[in-house]
This record gives structure tokens, sequence and C-alpha cells, in this order.
């Protein structure tokens, strides 16, 4: 079940719920992940899915947000890091392809793990609970039938 | 900088800390939950719901607004076809990539480079999605 045991699991979402709660408790905002694409492309995009309300009023703080999420991992890589800086081994190909869906889908969802996965569950949304059920069972049958087609 | 803007980046440094400390910034580790050989993906998120739930659901009852001034609302989004279609095309692609959007922000930050190219591909995905189904 843990092959790498539980420590760095526990402390590690520990941060990430301290993350959004320091941010909800100080501004109602909800301290989510995949909105940033969408409000960051209403930036070059003027057709009005992009240039809604929601979007404007929330991309520069997400511009914020996204900068402190890579600039924290940075922090954490070049202090108490046992591995240091690190590279995947996962094919390119898997990350583009992947990737492509994962904005796509997050956007037609509204949310991604950290949306509906943390803010919505914590919010008690059915839609939530359904959406991550949901993404959690296809992302491992999507594994199952990589792994079945030996990719 | 607004107030806002530096509480959002303190957060995102405190959140993209711990997605590294829990090792979630690694595909790997992700695509390990879903071969289902490592579980601690979920205790990753129970550990981070708890936080999460005392700060919408408690806190609100005993501060009546936040801090810095807008309003305490819980996230609700309404039940319908999209927001399931679309959990099934994300937990395809988080399938095939093991990534994730926070996920592959703070795998830049850990040195990942070639998750750039998944980032890139996100914002090509959202785009599709907003330019053509929306």
């Amino acid at each position: 079940m843990f092959p790498l045991g539980l420590t760095s699991y526990i402390i590690g979402g520990a941060f990430i719920g301290l993350a959004v709660a320091f941010v909800y408790i100080l501004t109602g905002i909800h301290a989510t992940q995949s909105t940033f694409f969408t409000s960051t492309l209403s930036y070059f995009v003027k057709r009005p899915y992009f240039q809604r309300d929601t979007n404007l009023k929330s991309r520069e703080w997400r511009l914020f947000f996204a900068a402190g999420v890579m600039l924290g991992a940075l922090i954490y890589t070049l202090t108490i890091s046992p591995d240091g800086f690190w590279v995947t081994s996962v094919p390119m190909w898997r990350l583009i392809f992947g990737g492509f869906l994962v904005g796509f889908g997050t956007r037609l969802s509204s949310g991604c793990t950290s949306g509906h996965g943390i803010s919505g569950v914590a919010s008690l949304s059915t839609t939530s609970v359904y959406a991550v059920l949901t993404f959690i069972a296809t992302g491992m049958i999507t594994v199952y039938l990589l792994g079945v087609l030996g990719l | 900088m607004k107030q806002q803007n530096s509480v959002l980046f303190i957060g995102g440094i405190i959140f993209g800390f711990g997605l590294a400390y829990g090792k979630m910034s690694q595909p790997e580790i992700v695509l390990s939950f879903l071969e289902r050989t490592d579980f601690g993906l979920i205790v990753l998120m129970a550990a981070a719901f708890s936080f999460a739930f005392v700060a919408i659901n408690i806190v609100p009852r005993f501060i009546e607004k936040p801090i810095l001034g807008g309003q305490y609302k819980r996230r609700e989004r309404t039940l319908s076809k999209n927001s399931i279609i679309g959990a099934i095309v994300f937990g395809v692609g988080w399938g095939i990539s093991g990534l994730c959007p926070g996920a592959a922000i703070s795998s830049v930050g850990v040195g990942n480079l070639p998750a750039l190219a998944g980032i890139a591909a996100m914002f090509l995905g959202a785009y599709v999605m907003g330019r053509y189904f929306s």
C-alpha cells in the first residue's frame, strides 16, 4: 500500500491544506489551479468565453499563485529535498498528449485535483465528489490499458 | 504588489513546497497511485482536506468576513454533463502523463523541465476547449 512510507505524504498534504486555508481565511479565495490556463489565455484571446468576469478578476492573482507554486517547489528542492534536482523518465509524448487532455478536461469540468479534489470536496460539493471519483477511475483504467498495451 | 497578490504568492509558495514535499511533482509517483501500488496520494489529499475543511466550514463561524475583505463562499459547481465528461477526459490525460495542473507547475520547480511541455499542452487543451466546446 505505502512502499515509500506515509510521512512525506502527510507533511506534503498538510502544507497544501495550510496554503489553501491561509489564502481562504485571509481573502475568501479558493486557491485552485486549473482556471489559471483559461484566465492567463484571457490576456491574449478576446473571445467571450475567455473574457468572462471570473477570468478577468482572477487572472492577476492566479499568475502570482502559479509563480509561488513553482518557487515553493524550487525552495524545497534547494533546501531539504533528499533527491535534489530531478527529471522524469515519463516519455515526452505522454507528457504532451496527456497534458493536452488534462488542459481540455479540467476546463470542461471546471476543476482539477485541487479545485474539485481539495477545495470542492472540502466545500462538501457533491459535483466535486463525483468529479474526483470519475477522474481517479478513468486515470486508473488509462494506466491499466497503457500497461496492457506495453506503452 | 497588491495585498491579495502577496497573499496568493505566499500561499503558492506553501502549496508548491507541499506538492514537492509530498512527491506530487514526480509524475512517476502519481502514476504509481493510479497503478494502485502506492496509495500515498490519497493520504496527501486527506491531510490537505482536513485543513481546507476547517478553513472553509468552521472558521467562517467565528470570523464573519475574510480578514482582507471579500466574502466566504463555499466552492460549489452545478453537476452537469460537462463536469463529468471533463473529469473523464482529465482522468485519461492524468493517467497518460502523471501530471495535473498544480503538480506540473511545481514539477518545473524541482528541475523537471520536460513538465514545461506538459504545461504548454495544458494551455493548448484549455484553449481548444474554450474555443470550440464552450
